[in-house]
């Protein structure tokens, strides 16, 4: 038989995420609901003897829905979901402190009849906003297990444990199974006057259970004074920006040069220990060269990802998006892009599932269109290595660097891109009113180390994953195109030809040299463009190999690919690369994302259209400029 | 008088909504929001340099952001007397 399931519903920001890491621990399973690309989390709970699969189900506040998440939510409960069996028992979660709306949504629940558990979470903060709670008389009043937890201090989880253990049973001795809600049932719950009538009760049982009520702790609402300021607030998260980037580039340097170091000295040794032949160039070439070459890029994405992550649990995203919301509107957007937008730098595959919360579907799908634009954790591999390679580490003044000036100056050339066009897209393609800006702000909360880490984790693995596997394979692949045929060494006809002039790859490469020759691009950056079509980290793992290939012959090995392009590029090359990759649509995952977000082929195409004529332009008019200033 | 004109730190009662300067979709998400007739509501932060838009409104214990072009359409009075029981422990 199949485990019972339990579903965790509840408003946005009442720490049903939380609490769903710590009933199921490292027992979670991310994915998508078919047919929508809303995330379904999934994890299984121990119940004494028995496990129970619990669902994290997205944050919304009424059955009445208005964006994708809300319909998934309002799916799964009725048991209209596809691919998801109907929950034996709904756990609606409130926020302790701000009941009221929480309840409104538990009431329209409870009128479906089904087994409910109500849990108050975050019940530290009720406390600390000086509120006493009497959980009993929800119970007394709503006929149904009221459980106080604290998600972060693991706070009454085995009380939480336990009333699913008696409602489960309870509903499966309770012989008269209640018949799924129809449509009319549902129109019934929903209706304006059914709603008047839950918010009036909502009111009632807030109040009710309020046993006493001290002075409240202003601090969030003090602290919004400074971050929602109307100057101050921009210029804080201007530097909370910048301070991102710079701690990208200072923060990783470290664990970098070990890793660097680590895979050194594998090729090293394999160099050493091995005698010369095909597998010896495989490894050293192909594996280490090239996976090498994309993982020590690993911490710099994990600092990355912990800021988003951080910005995200503490509560300030959504004041980011505040201050964000009238700036977005002059290209005919709003706050409720910027979260996404900002989600983009680290990845854009979860950026474009994060807009399913935008209700607009112009909106939507503008934010979609310009999310590629945003400077992604798989453009760092490709922005270190050409900075590290060309631009010198020196102080600008105020302890700030040059590296870390230019990548901020990357970063900013994909915003301006973005909102460019954004603006354009607005008035042509995705036409129509503006939607506006309607969000609630949660308080702020103190980040939950362990939630941070299970994020980080998730995001760790995903990446190496990728390394793993697309990265991997297209390495591979390269290497061999790049190995064979082998220059008939004995043939003095040949003399001088390199391999990688000689190689499959090397002539792929040489057709398509003349159409990117015009902006700037050598023969080798042709040949790494190719399978960065996969992914944009391969242009680092590709130069690795092509390189290391043709590196053979020398007497010396350099590991350091930076060193070697700074001896055969310009700098009006390097400069005409970068600017490529801060437009280029090179992911593949990125478009089937899209593919599947959009409905159709239709959108990406016009996606990829767009970027890769935007990409050709800037990097043709970045290489001219470099010219004509002399840097070529 | 309307919310988007509303000084700081006071407040105040929903008297009515024009829902025809409304989406159907932002007007279901004020409602699921709690933002109806006879809500009690504050003006708590106004937006970023000379626009001041948007703004952010206390409504029980939420806050919330909205547009002035949305809160324009949301006419308040003075509260009434009994308004401050009603007022969700706010």
């Amino acid at each position: 038989m199949d485990n019972p399931i339990i579903a965790l519903v509840g408003n946005p920001n009442v720490g049903k995420s939380a609490l769903f890491n710590v009933l199921t621990g490292a027992r979670q399973k991310i994915g998508n609901y078919p047919g929508v690309t809303v995330e379904r989390k999934a994890g299984k709970i121990i119940l004494g003897d028995t496990q129970a699969d619990l669902l994290d189900l997205p944050g919304a506040y009424s059955l009445d829905s208005t964006s994708l998440d809300e319909q998934v939510t309002r799916d799964v409960i009725l048991g209209r979901q596809e691919g998801q069996a109907r929950p034996d028992i709904l756990a609606v979660v409130l926020d302790a402190s701000n009941m009221e709306s929480g309840l409104r949504f538990a009431l329209e629940i409870k009128a479906l009849n089904r087994p409910m558990i109500l849990i108050l979470n975050m019940s530290d903060l009720a406390e600390r906003d000086g509120l006493e709670l009497s959980s009993q008389y929800l119970i007394d009043q709503l006929g149904m297990p009221a459980i106080e937890t604290v998600a972060v201090r693991r706070r009454g989880l085995d009380a939480l444990k336990n009333a699913c253990q008696k409602t489960l049973l309870n509903s499966q001795s309770s012989q008269n199974a209640v018949e799924a809600v129809d449509d009319d049932g549902l129109q019934a719950i929903i209706s304006d006057s059914a709603r008047e009538a839950y918010k009036a009760e909502a009111n009632k049982l807030a109040n009710g259970s309020i046993v006493r009520e001290t002075l409240t702790r202003e601090w969030t609402r003090n602290l919004d004074i400074i971050l929602l300021h109307p100057v101050g607030g921009i210029l804080i998260l201007l530097a909370i920006m910048f301070l991102m980037f710079q701690a990208v580039y200072a923060w990783a340097g470290p664990p970098m040069d070990l890793i660097e170091a680590v895979f050194e000295t594998a090729g090293g040794f394999v160099n050493g220990a091995m005698d010369d032949g095909f597998i010896k160039s495989f490894l050293v070439n192909g594996v280490i060269a090239g996976v090498g070459s994309v993982l020590v890029f690993l911490p710099q994405i994990l600092i990355l990802f912990f800021f988003i992550l951080l910005l995200e649990s503490t509560g300030y995203m959504t004041r980011a998006a505040f201050v964000m919301d009238r700036l977005m509107g002059l290209v005919g957007l709003s706050g409720h892009s910027f979260i996404p937008l900002l989600s983009s730098f680290a990845c854009a595959i979860p950026g474009i599932m994060a807009t399913r919360s935008i209700s607009d579907q112009k909106d939507r799908l503008t934010t979609i269109l310009i999310a590629p634009l945003m400077t992604c954790s798989a453009r760092l591999p490709v922005y270190t290595m050409i900075i590290g390679a060309f631009i010198p580490p020196q102080n600008v003044g105020g302890g700030v660097g040059l590296q870390g000036l230019i990548l901020f100056g990357l970063y900013i050339a994909g915003i301006l891109g973005a909102m460019l066009a954004a603006l354009l897209l607005r008035r042509s393609v995705t036409k129509g009113a503006s939607a506006g800006f309607l969000m609630e702000m949660p308080r702020y909360q103190w980040p939950r180390s362990r939630d941070i880490l299970i994020g980080l984790w998730q995001r760790a693995w995903v990446f190496l994953r990728r390394a793993g596997t697309i990265i991997f394979t297209a390495t591979v692949v390269l290497w061999l195109l790049l190995t064979y045929p082998k220059v008939p060494i004995n043939d003095p006809a040949y003399a001088g030809v390199s391999q990688v002039d000689y190689s499959i790859a090397g002539r792929i490469a040489g057709t398509i040299e003349p159409v990117v020759q015009p902006i700037g691009f050598n023969r080798d950056i042709a040949l790494a463009l190719i399978p960065a079509m996969a992914a944009r980290e391969v242009a680092v793992a590709a130069l690795a190999t092509a390189y290391a290939i043709d590196g053979d012959n020398e007497d010396q090995v350099s590991w350091q690919l930076g060193e070697r392009l700074a001896g055969k590029w310009s700098l009006a090359t390097a400069l005409a690369f970068l600017a490529w990759f801060v437009f280029a649509p090179q992911c593949i995952s990125t478009i089937a994302v899209t593919r599947r977000e959009t409905n159709g082929w239709k959108w990406p195409i016009f996606m990829l259209t767009y970027l890769f004529a935007l990409a050709y332009v800037a990097a043709a008019a970045t290489y001219w400029s470099a010219v004509a200033f002399g840097l070529g | 008088m309307h919310l988007d004109t509303l000084p700081l730190r006071q407040k105040m009662r929903i008297s009515s909504i024009d829902w025809t300067q409304i989406s159907d979709n932002e007007g279901r998400r004020l409602r699921a929001l709690g933002i109806e007739s006879g809500a009690i509501i504050e003006a708590l932060h106004r937006g970023i340099l000379f626009w001041r838009d948007p703004l952010a409104v206390r409504v029980g214990r939420m806050s919330i952001a909205m547009r002035s072009k949305t809160a324009a359409a949301i006419a308040i009075e003075a509260m009434l007397e009994n308004d401050e029981d009603n007022v969700s422990h706010g």
